[in-house]
């Protein structure tokens, strides 16, 4: 199991993620109840359906994934996760820059997957605010050192949108 | 040159200690060999065939004295007391222990020195003109924009895991020095109407698929600069192949979707960024630019009568002056290069010694600052015509005044198969082998200007596709052997090579050179450089000689026999 890291703490993980077997389909797959995650497909093909029975609704993006499909849905999301399927794909950087920036999508933005300790720093700076850190790893260290290795920044992202010349006093 | 504030001095340190932590982690196993080699990618450190290779940025290659000296002192502490300095202004370490790396870069941040982004799939050193600020024919000094990206570009959250690496280069002056044709983003600064901006390139690249980059914007006011390239990066971070690494270069994508399209992806993202936070503002260029000032030049009126009486009567100093020296836009100084391309010496390989001699000349004769060249030369950049006599002697003494720069042994070198583990065929040998042939000055100087890069790959580490003449290491059989072109050329026309016919043995390679130089001379005009009786006769004459009376397979015979 991942270890969740929200505000600088372990969380308890209360949502389940539906995956989609080999042979099963988004149109047909069984819908599970209570707080899922759902793969991008089965919200694309079953929108009405999940709204109608579910409260919560999370959504599970994938690097290749467009986010401007869902652009226009996402007020029914309580959480987005980001799917890093090996730490070296930086495509999830770019999603959630553009679901915060552009969008402006308020709710959750958790990462997923091969997430490890020195990615927590851009990954909180581009506008996540939860980590599933890889099972196996050291999260208090994670928490502790893991998302302030850099006492600044120069460039703008989603957690300080102006860059530091734009800060300069001097 | 640019001096660190408070803050960036803070970010150098903070890295200094988030990698000794990650090595501390690696080795106690908390982090895998997978998950640490990116880690130490972004640091500049290779594993390579005898030892790790360690990677230490130059931003866009200007040193102080201060610095040098601190470089002289680590190659000499930590590895075998020389370094090499590449073709992307950077020196790179052969032979240091991994586990001395955090030590070495906490002493390289006493000087304001870092490995950030020296290598991995990130954006990497931003290089540009060595003579910025001081050519001529400067149309903008690219170095304050070349700073604020570098400070754009460090630790930018978004684009630390590219489908691969990115290289910028940026040029202000009126012939292209930086290679901006063959990079992944190439700028050109200009003035349009009174407005200062850049042409944008994109799609560039050398390597296995040579591509010539293409212009996706012919004018960007130069405000606009990191908004527009963070839309560019966005672009390819989500569209770059991430697949195959030899098909994730930004100039793939560029090919597949045609520039057109492309530019159409880089404007509608961009329309959300134009005018944003991003957006340079006129202050902090001109904070930035403060730090690249005009030195306190002398007034100067007369040309010196000693300089101009030197040049009478020694040959060998008016000839150092001629090949080595370059104009300035001051009235008496010039702008001069250590060559790094003694016959005999790996290219670009600089002794700790000789970069404490740099080091002085640079504190006595030219402000204390220095440049590296793409070609893997040292410059000093702000000369007095009246001390050139004195910097050629003590360059002399060490070893740093061949005067062959721009001649055919001032050859680009990459380490090859002496050192690197992708590798074909070794290429500091051949080109020894080669500089040892034309080792005569007078016929040396008599063949004039011409550009000889090898490489010991189809990586392109030694830019042979754009030297006059190229040589890429091959491996056939599992022996080496060396394919040649012919025609390529960096600069405005940048273009690439072509490749001559079938490939020789290292042993064929001086003769292979002599017969194309001797094509060259019998069929030129006076007044003629190689690539132009290249470009007027065409590469026929040149191949015809070659592989006059050769069969096919006969590289492989001739190695054969002198096993
Ligand atoms: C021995 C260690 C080295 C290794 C393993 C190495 C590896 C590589 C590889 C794999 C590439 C191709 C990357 C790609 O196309 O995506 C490359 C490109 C390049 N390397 Fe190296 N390299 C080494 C040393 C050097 C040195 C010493 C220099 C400078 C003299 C250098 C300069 C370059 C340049 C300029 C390119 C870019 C070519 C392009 O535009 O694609 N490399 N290197
Ligand atoms: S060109 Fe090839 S052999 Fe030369 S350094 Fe690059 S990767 Fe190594």
């Amino acid at each position: 199991m991942a270890q969740l890291i929200k505000q600088g703490a372990l969380a308890a993980d209360t949502w389940t993620t539906l995956t989609l077997a080999e042979e099963a389909r988004p149109e047909s797959v069984a819908l599970p109840a209570g707080d899922v995650i759902f793969p991008l497909a089965v919200w694309l093909a079953r929108k009405n359906e999940i709204v109608s029975c579910h409260k919560r609704i999370g959504l599970l993006l994938q690097p290749d994934d467009k986010v401007e499909e869902i652009a226009a849905d996402l007020e029914y999301f309580v959480v987005i996760a980001i799917n890093f399927p090996k730490f070296v794909d930086g495509r999830g950087y770019s999603t959630a820059a553009l679901l915060r920036q552009r969008y402006h999508y308020q709710g959750e933005l958790r990462a997923v997957g091969d997430v490890l300790h020195d990615q927590l720093f851009f990954m909180k700076r581009v506008g996540f605010d939860s980590y599933a850190l890889k099972d196996g790893k050291n999260a208090v260290y994670a928490i502790d050192q893991g998302f302030s290795p850099f006492s600044a920044t120069y460039q703008g992202s989603t957690d300080q949108p102006e860059p530091h010349f734009r800060r300069r006093t001097a | 040159m640019y001096k660190y504030d408070a803050i960036d001095r803070q970010l150098i340190l903070d890295r200094v200690e988030q990698f000794r932590d990650q090595v501390n982690r690696w080795q106690a196993g908390e982090l895998t060999d997978d998950e640490f080699r990116p880690l130490r990618l972004q640091n500049g450190l290779y594993i390579q065939r005898h030892a790790p290779m360690f990677r230490i940025a130059v931003p866009y290659g200007m040193l102080n004295s201060a610095q040098l000296r601190k470089l002289a002192h680590v190659a000499r502490q930590y590895d075998r007391g020389y370094g090499h300095f590449t073709t992307r202004h950077n020196l790179q370490l052969n032979w240091p222990k991994l586990t001395d790396v955090p030590d070495i870069l906490a002493e390289l941040a006493e000087v304001d020195l870092h490995a950030i982004q020296t290598s991995g799939n990130c954006i990497r050193n931003i290089t540009t003109d060595q003579f910025a600020g001081v050519a001529a024919d400067e149309i903008i000094d690219p170095r304050p924009l070349a700073e604020i990206l570098r400070q754009w570009s460090t630790f930018h959250p978004e684009f630390a895991f590219l489908p691969r690496k990115f290289k910028f280069a940026i040029s202000g002056t009126e012939e292209d020095r930086a290679v901006t044709w063959f990079h992944d983003i190439g700028l050109h600064l200009k003035v349009v109407d009174g407005v200062t901006g850049f042409t944008v390139i994109v799609g560039g690249g050398l390597g296995r698929t040579p591509i010539r980059g293409q212009v996706v914007r012919e004018f960007l006011p130069w405000q606009h600069i990191l908004s527009y390239c963070e839309a560019i990066l966005r672009v390819y971070n989500r569209f770059g192949r991430r697949d195959n690494a030899y098909k994730a270069r930004i100039k793939i994508l560029v090919q597949a979707l045609g520039v057109e399209e492309f530019a159409k992806l880089v404007e509608a993202e961009w329309a959300h960024a134009k005018d944003g936070p991003a957006t340079i503002t006129q202050a902090e260029y001109e904070r930035v630019a403060a730090h690249f000032g005009a030195p306190t030049y002398e007034t100067i009126s007369t040309v010196d009568a000693d300089y101009q009486a030197k040049i009478v009567e020694e040959k060998a100093f008016a000839r150092w002056v001629e090949r080595n020296t370059h104009a300035h836009k001051v009235d008496g100084y010039a702008a001069v290069t250590l060559s790094l391309k003694p016959h005999g010496v790996a290219p670009g390989d600089i002794t700790s010694e000789q970069m404490e001699v740099v080091a002085d000349l640079a504190d006595r004769y030219s402000f204390g600052e220095l440049r590296i060249s793409h070609e893997q030369n040292v410059i000093l950049a702000d000369v007095k015509l009246a001390d050139l006599y004195t910097v050629w002697q003590q360059a002399k003494a060490a070893g740093l005044a061949t005067p062959n720069i721009g001649l055919l042994t001032s050859i680009i070198c990459c380490p090859g198969g002496d050192f690197c583990d992708l590798a074909n065929a070794k290429s500091i040998p051949i080109a020894t082998a080669i500089q040892q042939r034309f080792d005569d000055l007078d016929y040396l100087f008599d063949i004039g200007e011409i550009d000889l890069n090898i490489s010991g790959c189809m990586n392109a580490c030694g830019h042979h596709h754009v030297g006059h003449i190229g040589v890429l290491g091959v491996d056939k059989n599992n022996d080496e052997f060396y394919q040649v072109t012919l025609g390529g050329r960096q600069g405005n026309d940048a273009k690439l090579g072509k490749v001559i016919g079938p490939s020789f043995s290292a042993g064929e390679m001086p003769d292979v050179v002599e017969k194309i130089i001797q094509v060259y001379l019998e069929n030129r005009h006076p007044d003629e450089r190689f690539i132009d009786t290249f470009d007027r006769i065409g590469i026929d004459p040149f191949k015809n000689r070659v592989y006059e009376g050769r069969a096919h397979g006969k590289a492989k015979a001739a190695q054969k026999e002198a096993a």
